[in-house]
């Protein structure tokens, strides 16, 4: 129950003057129900990585398994892998269709050979799980907002009771707010369904709050791989390709080279500030 | 995928072709095309082929490339070539089989003509390959200028054609990422029967269609954020300049119709039917 790559490598337009190595000998396993999260710079390749996973671009070379079998083998089905394997694009929205929501929902689970009646029991659930207001199910989704837009594409791919959900900067173009409420919403889910979860951003801040496990990908590589504690520690190495660790960080790594007794490593505004109100407890302490 | 499509692209390269003026590559693909046109022979096609591999040679285009760009126009071509060469009547019959006859007339139109709409389009995409969208547009522009007399509003043409060009690639990526997106949803392009993959095509069309009316309103309003009402006084950053090589350009070429013209109308020679 889990995916596997091995070796991975891809080029863009081989043999042409748009060439262009985006994948270079990428390995890892994601194992079932990990919440896992993505990083990069833009063109960093994560993109282009995470449409591997459920087969939509074909690597040049290597392996990707999924529940231990090979998806590149020639009897590998790969629709069922696709409904397996839930990708939410960037800017999903702009997949929407359908005259109303529902319907729209109803796609996915309808491709999948299910019955209407049982097509719309299960968009109602996805469109429930995003927390899609049930008033608006009828209206048209290109009269929505653009949060609203977000959960019923999101809701489209849920609809198909994925094992696997990849989203790719799902809060891009949203404001603070709505980031917040996606990706609580986002979070949730993970918890409530035990569903593995890719979250694929470039914002260490969003995902540093949610995720197990932080992979950094630079250039086409894979350059970090771990908890978001132990990414974080490589700060520095992170500034220098462009991205940057959570300001709590910073923050910590400041206070400890101003010697308090803090723990740098603390990665959430939770933690920092209990770090914070024990270092100042203990001076007291010692003071008294 | 469907980025595959090369034809109507620029490809981005150093090369004496793409150095030219792009008046003279619109100007001299033109009489490439005419040349086509004022002859029927095989010394004719011969003299076609080593001009074109000479452009292509000079234009750092890798062939294959080009060869990509014929890709759309294969069912185009494979018509052609059946219809001339079963309904084309004329000459000695080559092969007879029950209500199929195939002439040496068949035999010869068809060959040529699939020649011939090979060359249209590697010649008209080595134009486009070699010359960037605003280039082509402003080459045009220039050119047609004369009939703004006539109150042809060329300017308004010619930034419509750019526009529609610098589209292209835009909207054909667009279209691939919302294929993807529903091909993650379970969508199925490739089986069923006509009506069903017309069908099938819906979730694609409809969010295409949405963003370039999205896209087209965007560009509108950045256009006339930036003060753009048309070419009346528009003054240009690059004025187009003709240079020596520009005239060795339409030099060759007016020397290479010259002689198809003479070779492929005058010279007779023939090789079996051809």
């Amino acid at each position: 129950m889990s995916i596997t790559l091995e070796h991975v490598n891809y080029v863009y337009s081989p043999g042409t003057a748009y060439e262009k190595q985006a994948l270079k000998d990428v390995s890892f396993e994601i194992p079932q129900g990990q919440f896992v999260g993505i990083i990069g710079h833009t063109g960093s390749g994560k993109s282009t990585l995470i449409q591997h996973l459920n087969g939509l671009v074909k690597a040049t070379s290597g392996r990707i398994l999924y529940e231990g079998k090979n998806i590149y083998d020639n009897d590998y089905d790969m629709r069922k892998l696709r409904s397996q394997v839930g990708l939410v694009f960037q800017y999903p929205e702009y997949q929407l269709f359908e005259v109303d929501v529902l319907t729209d929902v109803c796609f996915g689970p309808k491709n999948q050979g299910f019955s209407p009646e049982e097509c719309e029991k299960n968009a109602r659930e996805a469109l429930e799980l995003v927390g899609f207001p049930e008033k608006y199910y009828k209206q048209s989704p290109f009269e929505l907002s653009g949060g609203q837009k977000r959960r019923a594409a999101i809701a489209g791919v849920l609809a198909m009771k994925p094992k696997v959900l990849i989203l790719d900067e799902p809060t891009a173009g949203l404001d603070p707010k709505g980031r917040d409420e996606i990706l609580d919403q986002i979070e949730k889910l993970h918890r409530e369904t035990g569903m593995t979860v890719v979250l694929v951003s470039h914002s260490m801040e969003d995902v540093a709050r949610y995720v197990d496990r932080i992979i950094v990908m630079n250039h086409g590589e894979k350059m970090l791989d771990g908890t978001p504690r132990e990414v974080f520690r490589h700060y520095r190495e992170l500034e220098k390709v462009g991205l940057a660790a959570p300001q709590v960080t910073y923050v910590m790594h400041d206070l400890k080279a101003h010697g308090f007794e803090v723990d740098p490593d603390a990665t959430t505004i939770e933690e920092a500030a209990d770090e914070i109100m024990k270092a100042f407890r203990g001076k007291e302490g010692a003071l008294a | 995928m469907i980025r595959d499509i090369t034809i109507g692209q620029y490809y981005p390269a150093q090369s004496r072709i793409h150095s030219l003026d792009p008046r003279v590559k619109i100007v001299c693909t033109l009489l490439f095309l005419v040349s086509l046109f004022i002859q029927n022979s095989l010394l004719g096609y011969v003299c076609a082929t080593v001009f074109l591999g000479m452009v292509i040679h000079l234009s750092n285009v890798p062939l294959k490339y080009i060869l990509k760009g014929l890709k759309p126009i294969v069912i185009l071509l494979l018509f052609t070539v059946v219809m001339n060469l079963f309904l084309t009547r004329g000459g000695g019959t080559l092969e007879h089989f029950w209500i199929f006859t195939i002439t040496e007339e068949g035999l010869r139109t068809s060959v040529f003509m699939a020649v011939r709409l090979m060359y249209l389009v590697a010649g008209s995409s080595i134009m486009t390959f070699t010359t960037s969208p605003n280039g082509l547009t402003d080459g045009m522009e220039k050119l047609l200028h004369p009939l703004n007399k006539v109150n042809v509003p060329v300017h308004e043409v010619a930034m419509m054609m750019s526009i529609a060009l610098r589209f292209i690639p835009i909207l054909l990526e667009e279209t691939d990422k919302i294929m993807k997106a529903q091909m993650a949803r379970g969508a199925d392009f490739e089986s069923g029967n006509i009506i069903q993959r017309a069908k099938a095509m819906v979730p694609i069309l409809v969010p295409l269609f949405v963003s370039a009316f999205r896209r087209a309103n965007d560009l509108a309003l950045a256009m006339e954020a930036r003060c753009y009402h048309g070419g009346e006084g528009r003054t240009k950053m690059k004025p187009l300049k003709y240079h020596g090589r520009d005239r060795a350009a339409y030099t060759l070429t007016l020397l290479y119709v010259v002689i198809i013209f003479v070779v492929g109308r005058f010279v007779p020679f023939k090789l079996w039917i051809f």
